[in-house]
């Protein structure tokens, strides 16, 4: 390929292969083995998992090594969400582009020797923005080409996909990469780019990435460029990197909401945490882990009841936001209930009332 | 006013405020975030930078970073800017949808959501086709080819030079750049429909996105570029900047009144330039006691949090919603408006009814979100506020 050198990394390191795809075991077991069987034996699939695991990367990977490059744009069809899908869309294209026969006879891919299939793929990719309608259409189009068709169906939550539709398809999870399977690509990408990185800064950077391998490879390439040639990379151009919420900052919330300063002080502390940019729903996720952990003396201190009402407006909040509520007021309410529930302690009944009200 | 409004806005009066006037585009040299400059600096000197989506409080300087990487990756000629209005028909059947565009050889900006819900056919139809299209010359309908500093190109050539057509300086980026204003206010359908274009077409076309809230964006966009946090400027940094363009247009800020204009900006540093220009016209030097002067939208949202604090009646609550709907019609967007009166009264109220406060509001500014008529919400806060006060108070005139 020329000009790979001008790709962000995440697309330069995509795999090409369905082997090279890291840590998804079973799904990629399962393929090669359709991919090696020669006989094109295929179900319809749906890749399911958070962003950034492999799936758009699998579906073409697995698409690429059974038709060739040579095959690809006449078998293939990949729809994703900055397509019109409405049902007009699902009827007319699928359909057109599912009755155009294939050639009879045995076609070779040159690439592998082996067989090209005799049927076509069309790929949903995105399909959670695909409306229930359309995913109704969508039912009977895949019955009436089973024969020469299959469909790969992406999305990240299974439960956006219709049960009859789900139904049709061998359903293969994506995981969340762990931690081994990160630090080992990252490895492999930051030795192919000729840089040496601590072993410590590597796991910070697989922390912080959540088992999203792409952010993983975007934190890894910005962090190295921002620390400028011969530059440090060190863990504040990581957090710099990968929008974390520093530990410092965290406290300062810890001690405004769980402490006992005035209602005032508690505010101004977390006016200056949204001034200063720092994403709510990410403090929230990053807090809610401390209350998990238990080990800081001011949350080991609240009662169980205490802490499940604490993570409860924490989720309340961040589903709020998630509909576009606005951040700092969503913070001034966190502060004021979690002020609230630290100060009830001696009053039970007041606090399982909060809960049942959340 | 936000995204492209305001960069019209500025386009139109530029050299006119001092806000914009001032505004360097060079990294190396802005006084503000200097850590963060030096890090972008860093980034965009070579040609393989991710995606951007920078986020953080509105005046905290996002697009000036924005347009200091233009500045890197393309040198001047970014800033070479022309706004157009254009009417395209998208969508099947075709419907017409106005957008204006800003843009120069190398980038577009343009703010999706500034259209409503045909924001998903601007971004699957428009943003698809300029992400896609290599030289960015060949989307401007507009009369004359662009000249090319080698020289215009032969008309045969045309498919085979697509590539280079618009970089004939070799050691600019062979890609253009596409700048999304409040990313965050674009709806759900159309950020999903950006996710797919942005790795297609990553080649050719990198995606720049501004946001107030990251919360707001959905998690496949945001994992798909880098995040670049732009806090407001420190009330050292503030004083620093007022200083300076004082100095550049000759006249003083003392001491006290640049701590009066960094106190009621709230660290905003364009809110706080524009303060100090409508202050220093209403009256230099500055007197001892003179106040800042404020923009009308600020002087109107903090009246109606007074007038809710002086009486809790039906009768003000008429004069608000009068003001409400003056404000929205001047198209203050209904949560800057929101935020506006909750953080007046806020500094105002007593301690007990703070949390109550802050607790109504955060759930009358999510229903405003969810719902569709903004007034309504902001409406419904306003009366129960007042019915809280009223309660509050004479709870505490039985203590006597
Ligand atoms: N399992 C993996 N092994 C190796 N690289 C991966 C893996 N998953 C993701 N990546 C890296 O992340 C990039 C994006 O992956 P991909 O497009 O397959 O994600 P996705 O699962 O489709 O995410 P989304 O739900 O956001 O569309 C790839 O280009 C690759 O660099
Ligand atoms: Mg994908």
């Amino acid at each position: 390929m020329v000009g790979n050198d001008m790709m962000p990394w995440s697309e330069k390191y995509r795999p090409q292969k369905v082997a090279q795809v890291a840590h998804q075991d079973e799904v990629v077991r399962m393929l090669s083995s359709a991919l090696d069987d020669g006989q094109g034996n295929l179900p319809h699939l749906l890749f399911y998992g958070p962003p950034g695991t492999g799936k758009t990367s699998t579906a073409l990977a697995l698409c690429r090594q059974m038709f060739g490059a040579q095959h690809f744009k006449a078998r293939v069809l990949e729809l994703n969400a900055s397509d019109e899908r409405g049902i007009k869309v699902v009827r007319d294209r699928i359909k057109t582009f599912a009755q155009t026969s294939v050639p009879e006879g045995r076609i070779t891919n040159k690439e592998t020797g082996r067989a090209v299939p005799a049927f076509k793929i069309i790929i949903l990719d995105e399909a959670d923005a695909i409306t229930t309608d359309a995913q109704t259409a969508l039912r009977r189009t895949m019955e009436t080409f089973s024969l020469t068709t299959r469909f790969i169906l992406i999305c990240n939550y299974i439960s956006r996909i219709i049960a009859p539709l789900a139904s049709r398809c061998a359903k293969c999870r994506f995981m969340p990469l762990p931690m081994s399977a990160m630090r080992a690509h990252l490895s492999h990408i930051a030795s192919g780019e000729g840089l040496s990185i601590s072993t410590q800064l590597l796991d910070h950077m697989c922390e912080a990435s959540e088992g999203d391998m792409r952010r993983a490879i975007t934190t890894l390439q910005s962090t190295s460029r921002m620390a400028g040639p011969g530059g440090d990379m060190d863990d504040e151009a990581l957090v710099t990197a990968a929008c974390l919420v520093p530990e410092s900052v965290l406290d300062d919330f810890e001690a405004a909401v769980l402490g006992s300063c005035s209602f005032k002080d508690m505010s101004l502390v977390l006016t200056n945490i949204v001034d200063d940019g720092y994403s709510v729903s990410q403090l929230i996720l990053q807090f809610g882990r401390r209350i998990q952990e238990n080990t800081r003396a001011s949350i080991a201190g609240l009662s169980d009841l205490q802490k499940s009402a604490v993570v409860l407006k924490l989720a309340e909040a961040e589903a709020q936001m998630i509909d576009g509520a606005d951040e700092w007021l969503q913070l001034q309410d966190i502060g004021g209930r979690l002020r609230e529930t630290v100060q009830c302690a001696t009053n039970q009944g007041s606090l399982r009332h909060t809960i049942q009200s959340v | 006013m936000t995204g492209v409004g305001k960069m019209e806005q500025e386009h139109k009066r530029s050299g006119l405020m001092w806000v914009d006037k001032h505004r360097s585009t060079n990294l190396a040299k802005l006084e503000v975030h200097k850590a963060l400059n030096v890090r972008l600096l860093n980034l965009v000197r070579q040609g393989d930078v991710p995606h951007l989506f920078f986020y953080g409080p509105p005046g905290a300087g996002k697009r000036t970073r924005v347009m200091g990487v233009l500045h890197e990756l393309f040198g001047a000629s970014a800033e070479k800017l022309r706004v157009q209005h254009r009417v395209f028909k998208l969508g099947d059947p075709p419907k017409e949808v106005e957008m204006t565009l800003v843009m120069s050889n190398h980038h577009v900006e343009m703010n999706p959501s500034d259209v409503g819900i045909k924001d998903r056919l601007v971004v699957q139809e428009m943003i698809k086709e300029i992400a896609s299209s290599v030289p960015l010359d060949a989307f401007q309908t507009t009369k004359k080819k662009e000249q090319n500093a080698a020289g215009p190109e032969p008309q045969g050539a045309a498919a085979a030079g697509a590539n280079t057509s618009n970089n004939s300086a070799a050691h600019k980026p062979a890609f253009k750049v596409l700048v999304l204003h409040d990313v965050d206010r674009m709806s759900r359908l159309a950020q999903q429909a950006l996710r797919r274009t942005m790795e297609k077409y990553a080649r050719t076309c990198r995606i720049i996105m501004l946001a107030t809230s990251a919360s707001k964006v959905i998690e496949p966009l945001r994992s798909r570029c880098l995040g670049v946090r732009v806090p407001l400027p420190s009330d050292t940094e503030l004083v620093q900047v007022l200083r300076h363009v004082a100095n550049k247009e000759g006249f003083i800020v003392t001491d006290s009144f640049g701590a009066k204009v960094v106190a009621s900006s709230g660290r905003n540093m364009r809110r706080a330039l524009l303060q100090l220009e409508a202050s220093k016209s209403q009256n230099y030097p500055f007197s001892a006691e003179q106040q800042v002067t404020k923009a009308d939208w600020e002087l109107a949202c903090a009246s109606i949090s007074d007038l809710m604090l002086v009486q809790q009646a039906p009768r003000t609550l008429l004069t608000v919603r009068q003001k409400l709907y003056d404000l929205l019609t001047h198209a203050i967007p209904a949560d800057i408006i929101f935020h506006a009166i909750v953080a007046n009264l806020l500094r105002q109220v007593d301690q007990e009814l703070a949390p109550q406060l802050v607790a109504h509001a955060a759930m009358y500014e999510h229903r405003m979100q969810k719902g569709s008529k903004p007034i309504l919400h902001l409406e419904a806060f306003c009366a129960r506020f007042m019915q809280l006060y009223k309660a509050y108070l004479s709870a505490i005139m039985d203590l006597f």
